[in-house]
């Protein structure tokens, strides 16, 4: 076992656990040995603040017996269970070895009924209700902490049911996205746009292109950085780049919100958006019952029935 | 040498006023956060209300403020009394007080402005802990000192357990506490990863072991006898429940760690140090509630004593439920669950609250010269404690369970049943009960606070000449 570093420490545990059950033995035993029948009850010899005296009184039998069921059941346990340093106990049990039989056991039971939606492409998964009560069963427990119960997301996790992909929509990159994870980087930008006068620029340019109301002579400014800068991954119109996960600067979704004050701090200190990988944590058939059912958010049920 | 003829009450006096002071703070704090998990919107918003900040804040006030002033007072009380001499010196007695009250009123300070080193009980920022460790210090100084120059030769009961519990909370804080300070308010840990959550839970552990069971089991063996006017049922079993308990419980730590990536060995060991401990546990239960044999009709007209024996009650409840969690197929189940928080308190409102609030209605009339003012208003404070700990602990055992349960419930596809959120939707009502648990507790709490208020209102601070040890010796 690699948690001793040398044999010394492997008898730093054993010699002081059974010293110790040994210790409790002997004094239990010692001090259960029989009162002189005229001393029992007796007061002890010593008094202190004037009245206060023990009882000389045997240690009652029940809670004896009680003692020595858990010092024996104790010994028991050690030699069967890991306890005594480096001895593995005569089960050999571990709790590594406890987790993956279990896990066995439910890849046994529950794996064929993945298996078969796992055969079957994601649009038809979507379509089948079982499989989507599953996949949202999955999505609560392991996607709902971040991106919601009802999958409508929160700030800086996207929502899932507005149909607008940062990476795309179709079945397979959603399982992608899921199996694989994404990292979105979004620099930051408050050297190279000259502070904060710059940064409101650029802040006025994108928002015009959604179409708000803005300083157009600012919009104007900006749009002339915005063309140098963030041309290359949010394109020409604004629109983005699913490729690369650039959003789509001309709707109005924003996940990082969408007020003057949070486009600014998005341009100026850049963003990172992380979905983690789920390939080991899961496994690739419940991730492709979770992109059925992620699918099925945005494609809407009289869609998928047809 | 005039000084030497009298105890000395004024350090007992004010760690006993500040005992109730510190006990209405905290458990006010905790009714609040209690409150706050059944309705979220009492943070109002606003970061120094909130759950994750004043949570501590409730944890310090009333244990190191409730608690340890409760210990302060008593254990200085009771080895002056069963050593028949004054305390070894008055100053650094004086200094354990003032630098005592420091400390919790710079938690109060600081766990609020989110200052903390995130380790549950030991949350205080290293600033605080030095002074803890130079408070403690001096604490262990006088308390040694006393029984040094003690004059009678056996050490009464009481003060071992008192002096355990100094020895072992010395060593338990600065071994946890060690840190590499990065700045005047903030550190790292000594340890690292596994070996730091070891460290935290053989502290943890003992915290409950040394400072809530050990110290508190010293002043059970003093107050209780003194108001059965009864002898200790049994020296013998003293003697092995302690020897027994002290050893045992500073194994106990890795049950807080079971299922995790602590080695297998460890989590072992400590299961099975765990239940060793029942029966030392229960032996000091057995040595309290049988001191009253041949005197149980005391139970029916006296209020104060019937606190202190419900609470030895409460410590045998609870310290049979403690090993029982501990063995690893319940602790599956029980193991982050509310069961765990109803448990704690079991053992603290039950036992640590009660026989300290116990010991505080024998002490303070006898600090001032009088009469306690009402015995009608113990009782009142009797039933209202009771009745809010069986509502804290029996609805946090079924919420606890019902959780367990929840988190493990899995469909015929083996998915899991319940999503978390539903199972912290599903603890509502049980919230709610108690919350109202903890406050019956406070209002016992303010009943009694209320009743001392009117003990001692114009007394006059008494003083005690100490007498002469009983000629046996």
């Amino acid at each position: 076992m690699a948690d001793f570093t040398s044999s010394f420490w492997n008898w730093f545990i054993i010699i002081p656990t059974v010293g110790g059950i040994i210790a409790c033995f002997l004094l239990i035993r010692w001090l259960s040995t029989a009162i002189k029948p005229e001393d029992e009850g007796k007061e002890m010899d010593h008094v202190w603040d004037g009245d206060l005296v023990e009882l000389n009184n045997p240690l009652p039998r029940w809670w004896l017996n009680m003692f020595y069921i858990t010092l024996y059941f104790s010994i028991g346990y050690l030699a069967l269970y890991p306890g005594l340093g480096t001895f593995k106990g005569l089960l050999e049990w571990t709790s590594t070895g406890q987790y993956e039989r279990e896990i066995d056991i439910a890849d046994a039971k529950y794996g064929p009924l993945f298996k078969k939606f796992q055969e079957m492409p994601i649009v038809a998964v979507a379509a089948d209700p079982e499989a989507r009560r599953m996949g949202e069963r999955l999505f609560v427990n392991y996607c709902a902490t971040c991106h919601g119960s009802d999958a409508r997301g929160a700030r800086g996790f996207p929502n899932l049911r507005d149909n607008d992909w940062l990476y795309g929509g179709d079945p397979d990159v959603i399982q992608q996205t899921i199996l694989e994870g994404r990292n979105g980087v979004m620099p930051a930008w408050a050297d190279a746009l000259g502070g904060d006068a710059g940064v409101a620029d650029v802040t006025e340019f994108v928002f015009s292109l959604s179409g708000r109301d803005v300083d157009q002579a600012a919009a104007a400014r900006g749009g002339e950085k915005y063309q140098m800068l963030c041309v290359a991954c949010h394109g020409a119109d604004g629109t983005g780049n699913q490729a690369l996960g650039a959003p789509n600067l001309a709707d109005s979704i924003w996940l990082y919100g969408g007020s003057s004050k949070q486009v600014m701090e998005t341009i100026a200190k850049g963003r990172i958006g992380v979905m983690p990988p789920h390939r080991d944590f899961l496994g690739e058939d419940k991730v492709h019952l979770l992109a059925a059912y992620v699918y099925s958010l945005s494609t809407g049920q009289e869609a998928l029935e047809e | 040498m005039a000084d030497q003829q009298t105890y000395n009450y004024k350090v007992v006096r004010q760690f006993s006023i500040m005992t109730l002071v510190w006990a209405i703070v905290g458990m006010t704090v905790g009714v609040l956060i209690a409150a706050q998990l059944a309705w979220p919107a009492l943070n109002f918003d606003i970061p120094w209300l909130t759950f994750g900040r004043l949570r501590p804040l409730h944890t310090n006030a009333v244990i190191f403020g409730f608690g340890g002033s409760a210990l302060f007072a008593t254990s200085y009380y009771v080895v002056q009394r069963t050593c028949h001499v004054r305390l070894l010196s008055d100053t650094l007695a004086a200094a354990t007080f003032w630098g005592w009250q420091l400390i919790i009123v710079l938690a109060a300070l600081t766990l609020p402005l989110g200052l903390t080193q995130s380790k549950e009980y030991a949350e205080l920022i290293w600033p605080i802990d030095v002074l803890i460790t130079v408070v403690w210090v001096i604490y262990a100084l006088v308390f040694f000192g006393t029984i040094m120059k003690r004059r009678v030769r056996h050490i009464y009961v009481a003060n071992w357990f008192f002096g355990a519990y100094i020895i072992t909370v010395a060593i338990l804080h600065i071994f946890n506490s060690a840190a590499v300070p990065t700045s005047f308010l903030h550190s790292y840990s000594a340890y690292a990863g596994v070996q730091d959550a070891m460290v935290q839970w053989w502290y943890g552990h003992n915290a409950v072991g040394f400072f809530l069971t050990a110290g508190f089991l010293g002043m059970m063996y003093y107050f209780v006898p003194k108001q059965a006017n009864r002898p200790v049922y049994s020296y013998r079993l003293s003697v092995v429940h302690f020897w027994a308990l002290i050893f045992t419980y500073i194994w106990a730590g890795p049950h807080h760690l079971h299922y995790t990536a602590l080695p297998d060995w460890t989590q072992s060991l400590g299961m099975i140090m765990s239940l060793i401990l029942l029966a030392p546990s229960w032996g000091g239960m057995i040595n309290g509630i049988m001191t009253l044999s041949g005197a149980w009709e005391k139970l029916r007209t006296d209020p104060v004593l019937r606190l202190l024996i419900v609470s030895i009650s409460f410590y045998g409840m609870s310290t049979f439920e403690g090993p029982m969690m501990a063995i690893k197929t319940v602790n599956a189940l029980s193991h982050y669950t509310d069961w765990t928080i109803g448990h704690v308190h079991s053992g603290a409102l039950g036992w640590v609250a009660l026989v300290s609030m116990g010991s505080m209605y024998y002490l303070i009339p006898r600090l001032f010269n009088r009469e306690l003012y009402s015995l009608k208003l113990v009782e009142a404070h009797f039933w209202t404690a009771t009745i809010g700990i069986v509502l804290y602990i029996s609805s946090m055992w079924v919420a606890g369970i019902m959780q367990g349960l929840m988190w493990r419930a899995t469909n015929g596809d083996g998915t899991l049943t319940y999503s978390f959120v539903e199972s912290v939707q599903a603890m509502h009502p049980y919230y709610i009960v108690r919350f109202m648990g903890g406050v019956f507790f406070l209002l016992g709490s303010i009943v009694m606070a209320w009743n001392i208020w009117k003990t001692i209102a114009g007394a006059k601070p008494a003083t005690a000449t100490i007498p002469a040890p009983a000629a046996a010796h």
